[in-house]
């Protein structure tokens, strides 16, 4: 049972964003780049797979030279090989593009699932591994929370609003992987140590045939912070809790408007 | 322009208020609007939705688009692509709109882009609002010149109104449906329980609830107040409660009216799951916690004697 997983590196989510001097990006600086969370889901969900059935896992990233570490990171959790496939600064939040080099990078392998995050932290666009499953014509489950591979087909569990479901797959198929799905591990140091002799696959993206130049799919206008917040009326309600609770409704009846 | 398709999304035959919501705003934009619908059973859903504006429906009623699948509602909304024309098709941002909007984009080799909040329309060209690093940062972007426009609207940010349209249904046939992912079971939850994604008002509890039978408590102001059920990170991790109900970097997004965090301390994962709620209000023995920086109301308190008194207040309305 062969597994590719498709990484994607975010700045860790405790980083404060500021905008980039170009108005349409953020500042790099003093980021530390990891491996989105969501991401992390699908990795243990693909180590867990092989483990029982045997296969290897290899996690694909494209991204500038700087996710390198973060598919270090998956290597020492026990990732048997990694394609790292330069390039991608550009094309943040651009979906489409980003599917298209994916599957160009994929399609020749050998695998029988494939597994993505439900979406990237900070893309926050949910869209990758749709779109990746269409380019590489197969079917897909998102947003995953339970898994069982069996032969020839898998079953996934997911939370949709108001309700459960339950679902069928044939292999080989493409899921994305919500929280609550697994634990992932951490990497051991012996795992950390053996990360640095694996070696890492690399590909320029122009030799898969995608132009990064060519404008993509999504052009970004300008990244803005949201406006800071006016400071808000706070009560004081240690000594009569019940006054305070009294004039927060009346509060919230009257001047917001809010019930 | 040339028109707006909208995909509109049903359960039971019901419509959906979400899509509702982005029918509403395709027709405030100015051209066509016409809708897409999948289901089985559903000619009346279908006739009802001249009243939201379009001014034809495509329908696809077919005993195997009961329940929902990529494979053949993606099929659906191609095909009335195709018969429309259309320059944009919006999604609701619902888990189905969110899975469907990409599904449909690939088959069209076109991009999409999710979770608008605004939108500006300049001749042909989308220009989209929406917020990315969870909340931390908001983008305007458009879909680079390549069309249809595909766009997925946030629920409860754009109102739903109604307005006349011309109603025509238009049947659509010669689908040849091949499912492979299939839906074997839809289990609904007890109660019909709202869900935070799509709740007006959401009242939350953290780890200051201090226990899992606590969750009446917040409950009981949700109630009230005749909104969801929220939690932190702490206390989905805790155990205490369904991670469907989590906010935050991990959890769901949300933007309702009213957001109500009892004993939450405000971290900066949380923040970006409801930082763009019309109204915050924290309840929280903390003074200093980072939740009052961004509340637009707040009690310095213990929320349990805070919440009782304000449960009574809200009924004695
Ligand atoms: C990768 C990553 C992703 C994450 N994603 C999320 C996410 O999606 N959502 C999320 O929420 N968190 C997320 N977190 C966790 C986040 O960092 C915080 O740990 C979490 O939000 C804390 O939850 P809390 O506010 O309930 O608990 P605490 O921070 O422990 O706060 C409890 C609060 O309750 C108050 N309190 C205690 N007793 C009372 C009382 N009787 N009355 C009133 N107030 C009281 C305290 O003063 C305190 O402010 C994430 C973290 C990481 C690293
Ligand atoms: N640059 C990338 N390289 C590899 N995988 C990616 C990349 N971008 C997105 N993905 C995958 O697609 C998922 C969804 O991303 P997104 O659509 O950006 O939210 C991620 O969780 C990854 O699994």
């Amino acid at each position: 049972m062969n597994c590719i997983v498709c990484m994607t590196s975010v700045p860790d989510t405790a980083s404060v964003i500021k905008v980039g001097g170009d108005g349409k990006g953020i500042d790099g600086s003093g980021i530390k780049w990891i491996v989105s969370p969501y991401d992390e889901y699908a990795l243990e969900e693909a180590l867990q797979i092989t483990e029982a059935k045997g296969g290897e896992v290899t996690v694909v990233t494209y991204g500038p030279d700087r996710a390198e570490a973060a598919l270090r990171d998956c290597l020492a959790r026990g990732a048997h090989q990694a394609v790292h496939i330069l390039g991608g600064e550009a094309t943040l939040g651009d979906s489409f593009t980003i599917a298209k080099v994916l599957a160009a990078a994929i399609k020749d392998r050998e695998y029988d699932i494939v597994l993505c995050g439900f979406k990237g932290v900070g893309t926050d666009c949910g869209q990758v591994g749709q779109m990746l499953a269409g380019l590489l014509d197969l079917p897909h489950v998102v947003n995953v929370l339970e898994l069982e591979v069996g032969d020839g087909s898998l079953t996934a569990g997911r939370d949709v609003e108001g309700g459960k479901e339950k679902l069928e797959s044939p292999l080989p198929s493409l899921v994305t992987c919500q929280k609550g799905l697994n634990e992932p591990r951490y990497a051991a140091l012996k795992g950390i140590m053996a990360a640095k002799k694996k070696p890492v696959e690399k590909i320029e993206v122009a030799s898969l045939g995608v132009d990064e130049g060519a404008g993509g799919f999504y052009k970004v206008e300008k990244l803005e912070l949201p406006p800071a917040k006016a400071a808000g009326t706070i009560i004081q309600g240690e000594d009569d809790a019940a006054a305070a609770a009294a004039e927060l409704v009346k509060l919230l009846r009257e001047e917001a408007k809010a019930i | 322009m040339a028109g707006i398709l909208v995909f509109v999304e049903q359960r039971k035959s019901e419509i959906r208020n979400a899509s509702l919501q982005a029918l509403s705003e395709a027709k405030r934009q100015g051209g066509a609007v016409s809708a897409v619908l999948p289901g089985s059973g559903i000619g009346e859903a279908a006739a009802g939705l001249g009243a939201w504006g379009a001014d034809k429906i495509y329908v696809a009623d077919d005993p195997n688009l009961d329940l929902y699948s990529s494979d053949g509602y993606a099929e659906v909304v191609v095909k009335a692509v195709e018969q429309a024309q259309p320059s944009a098709i919006f999604f609701a941002g619902t888990a189905m709109g969110r899975d469907l909007a990409p599904t449909v984009a690939a088959r069209l080799g076109v991009g999409a882009i999710p979770d608008a909040v605004g939108l500006e329309l300049d001749g042909e060209t989308f220009s989209v609002r929406r917020p990315v690093y969870s909340g931390k940062a908001t983008t305007t972007a458009d879909t680079a010149g390549n069309t249809p426009q595909i766009i997925s609207l946030r629920p409860n940010v754009f109102a739903a109104e109604e307005s006349a349209g011309a109603g025509e249904v238009v049947a659509l046939d010669g689908l040849s449906l091949s499912i492979r992912a299939v839906v074997k079971e839809l289990l609904e939850a007890e109660g019909g329980e709202l869900d935070v994604a799509e709740a007006d008002v959401i009242v939350a509890g953290g780890r200051g609830i201090k226990g899992p039978e606590n969750f009446a408590l917040i409950k009981s102001l949700a109630d009230a107040l005749g909104g969801a059920v929220g939690a932190s990170r702490a206390a989905v991790d805790a155990g205490w409660i369904e991670h469907s109900h989590q906010v935050g970097q991990t959890g769901k997004v949300v933007s309702p009216s009213l957001y109500v965090a009892a004993g939450i301390s405000g971290a900066i994962q949380h923040l970006a799951g409801m930082s763009s709620s019309k109204v915050i209000v924290a309840i929280n023995k903390d003074p200093d916690a980072p939740i009052f920086k961004i509340a637009d109301y707040g009690i310095v308190g213990d929320l349990f004697d805070v919440i009782p008194p304000m449960v009574d207040a809200i009924k004695a309305l």
